[in-house]
């Protein structure tokens, strides 16, 4: 990847996407989920995914996070090739995911979940440090202002919309890179959705690029700096928001024009 | 933010089953057997020494359980560690005899642990396999012979001896539980055991190689079934395969009433073993009760029916 010569901004310029997808293909058996799909994200920038039920959407985001690894084509991070192994390493990197079954632990509470696979633990024994992860996990549904009974609650005792505030707290508390949200305000009701939206638009803030999926299109509009359409697997377009309408992007995610 | 407690979380009663029975059946027949000998000193403490063994092997299955598998053949691994002590200790040293034993035990819940983990077949259908493939092999080791152990320090360490006056088979429980509660509860692997056993694919995407984790708890149940062998061998200073055959139903109902959740997720090392001091009481009070061994079976089978019942009510996902 060449870097800008025009102004030297220290190690990202801003001109290095921090996500690039080149040609992306995925198939499960017979079946082609995404076809060759390009795309690039700058530091900073909400691009928003739309389309049907079963466009892709979902599947592009799991091959990002490493859930699935494409059939080809190639994933460069701040203009270095990637292949994920596993979920693990994309989330080495800084990427985080909300996906759209939120995964997380229903019998465990709040805070285990704010630190699933990345325990605060001390001694050779790796033993939990909880105090120090309730605190924390508090202190940070309060920033969020996530309203949870307490960082101890369990999961299943939570609302939807509580559960899908713990599923965005852990992701931002842990992203220094990108954000992958997979419908993240589907269960939400109006005041909760404006939360979730005001969150993510401080992510924007901390330079974190973010591709986010969403069926509302007054949400895509009020969000997002460009909108890619999938149909079938298909990328039909990318554009950018404020140079078109909720119109022309209906007929491209339905084909009907 | 105010800082509430789930208040279920404290008032739910399933969480005190256990105790609740325990107590209860520990009064009934404390009342009704009074003059029989129940509350001796000797036959309390005799409770608690004959226990050890599925106590031990309790444990194992609270991770096993905890991680969303289970483990059929623990009782198998139980006869065949025991006896490969046993056989050991005929020519070698006693240090070599544990080693076989313990050995044995991690062997058969490493290859349980891979088909599960890493081949992906159910555990219900592997170990179901395994309890009948060992079962078998425990019969054909020394042809239905039992195997005597004659070693005294073996003995001693695993049966009748004592340290500071507490016998040595309540120090190996009290052992088992402290390091398996404050592993389950207090370290890194405990957690990542309990996010697997919740929700597998969570616990993949947050980076918990969940494979590695099913493999550990079948190795965990292995390794306790393994101690669990030495400790029977060393109380009755013999070895034969029929040692932990009638375990299972026993152990399983213990985890269960202790609190441990059948589909994983949740689950008390604790609370197994009160659940298996439970178990082990009841079957003394029954046959204190002069009761013939097939109602003493059925008695058996009701209560922990009933007590299975009670835990497991609302508490399925
Ligand atoms: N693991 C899988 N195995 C087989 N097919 C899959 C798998 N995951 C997704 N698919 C298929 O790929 C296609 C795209 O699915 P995907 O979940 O990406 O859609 P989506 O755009 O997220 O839809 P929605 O808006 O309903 O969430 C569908 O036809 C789906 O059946
Ligand atoms: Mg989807």
């Amino acid at each position: 990847m060449t870097r800008s010569t025009a102004h030297n901004e220290g190690p990202k310029s801003d001109h290095t996407p921090v996500l690039k997808l080149e040609n992306i293909h995925k198939s499960f058996g017979g079946v082609v989920a995404v076809e060759d799909f390009s795309l690039q994200l700058k530091a900073g920038e909400i691009v928003a995914l739309v389309g049907d039920n079963g466009a892709g959407k979902s599947t592009l985001i799991k091959i990002v996070s490493g859930v699935h690894s494409p059939t080809h084509g190639t994933i460069s991070l701040d203009g270095e090739t990637v292949t994920f192994a596993d979920a693990s390493t994309a989330r080495s990197q800084g990427i985080e995911v909300v996906y759209q079954d939120l995964a997380l632990a229903d019998l465990q509470p709040v805070y285990m979940n704010l630190f699933l696979g990345r325990e605060a633990v001390y001694g050779p024994l790796k033993l939990l440090e909880r105090k120090k992860m309730m605190s924390e996990t508090q202190a940070l549904v309060d920033e969020l202002d996530v309203r949870i009974p307490s960082a101890k609650a369990i999961i299943r005792d939570l609302s939807g919309g509580q559960r899908q505030g713990v599923a965005i707290a852990r992701a931002t508390h842990w992203a220094t890179k990108l954000i992958l949200l997979d419908e993240p305000t589907a269960a939400l009701g109006v005041a909760e959705t404006a939360k979730v939206e005001k969150i993510i638009a401080s992510l924007k803030a901390r330079n974190i690029a973010i591709l986010i999926i969403s069926h509302s299109l007054d949400q895509v509009f009020r969000l997002s700096d460009r909108i890619c359409v999938l149909r079938r697997g298909v990328q039909i377009g990318v554009k950018e928001t404020a140079k078109t309408s909720k119109n022309e992007i209906v007929s491209m995610i339905t084909g009907v024009s | 933010m105010t800082k509430l407690t789930s208040p279920n979380q404290w008032l739910d009663p399933k969480r005190y089953v256990v105790y609740l029975g325990f107590v209860l059946i520990f009064a009934f027949f404390a009342i009704t057997l009074a003059d029989d000998g129940f509350l001796t000193t000797r036959n309390l403490s005799n409770i608690v020494l004959q226990t050890a063994p599925a106590t031990i092997m309790a444990v194992g299955f609270v991770f096993v359980l905890s991680a969303g598998e289970i483990d059929l053949s623990f009782g198998s691994i139980t006869a065949v560690s025991a006896l490969s002590a046993a056989v050991i200790m005929q020519e070698h040293s006693m240090l070599a005899g544990i080693a076989a034993g313990l050995g044995a035990g991690l062997a058969i819940g490493w290859f349980n642990g891979v088909m599960v983990a890493y081949l992906r077949l159910p555990s219900f259908l592997v170990t179901l396999a395994t309890l009948g493939l060992f079962a078998g092999i425990a019969r054909s080791m020394t042809n239905l012979r039992s195997i005597p152990v004659v070693n005294d320090t073996f003995t001693g360490i695993f049966g009748s001896g004592s340290l500071f006056g507490i016998p040595s088979l309540i120090l190996w429980t009290l052992g088992a539980v402290i390091v398996g509660h404050v592993i389950y509860r207090e370290s890194r692997f405990g957690a990542h055991v309990l996010a697997t056993g919740d929700n597998a694919n969570a616990a993949q995407v947050a980076g918990i190689k969940v494979p590695r984790i099913r493999l550990a708890v079948l190795m965990a149940s292995g390794f306790c079934a393994g101690l669990a062998g030495l400790l029977y061998a060393g109380r009755i200073q013999a070895a034969k395969y029929t040692l932990g055959e009638s375990d299972l139903m026993i152990v399983i109902a213990a985890v269960i009433v202790g609190g441990t959740a059948l589909n994983g997720g949740k689950g008390s090392v604790v609370g197994a073993l009160v659940g298996s001091l439970m178990m082990g009481m009841l079957n003394n009070g029954l046959i204190l009760m002069g009761l013939p061994v097939s109602d003493q079976m059925i008695v058996r089978g009701l209560i922990i029916l009933i007590a299975v019942a009670i835990s497991l009510r609302d508490n399925t996902r």
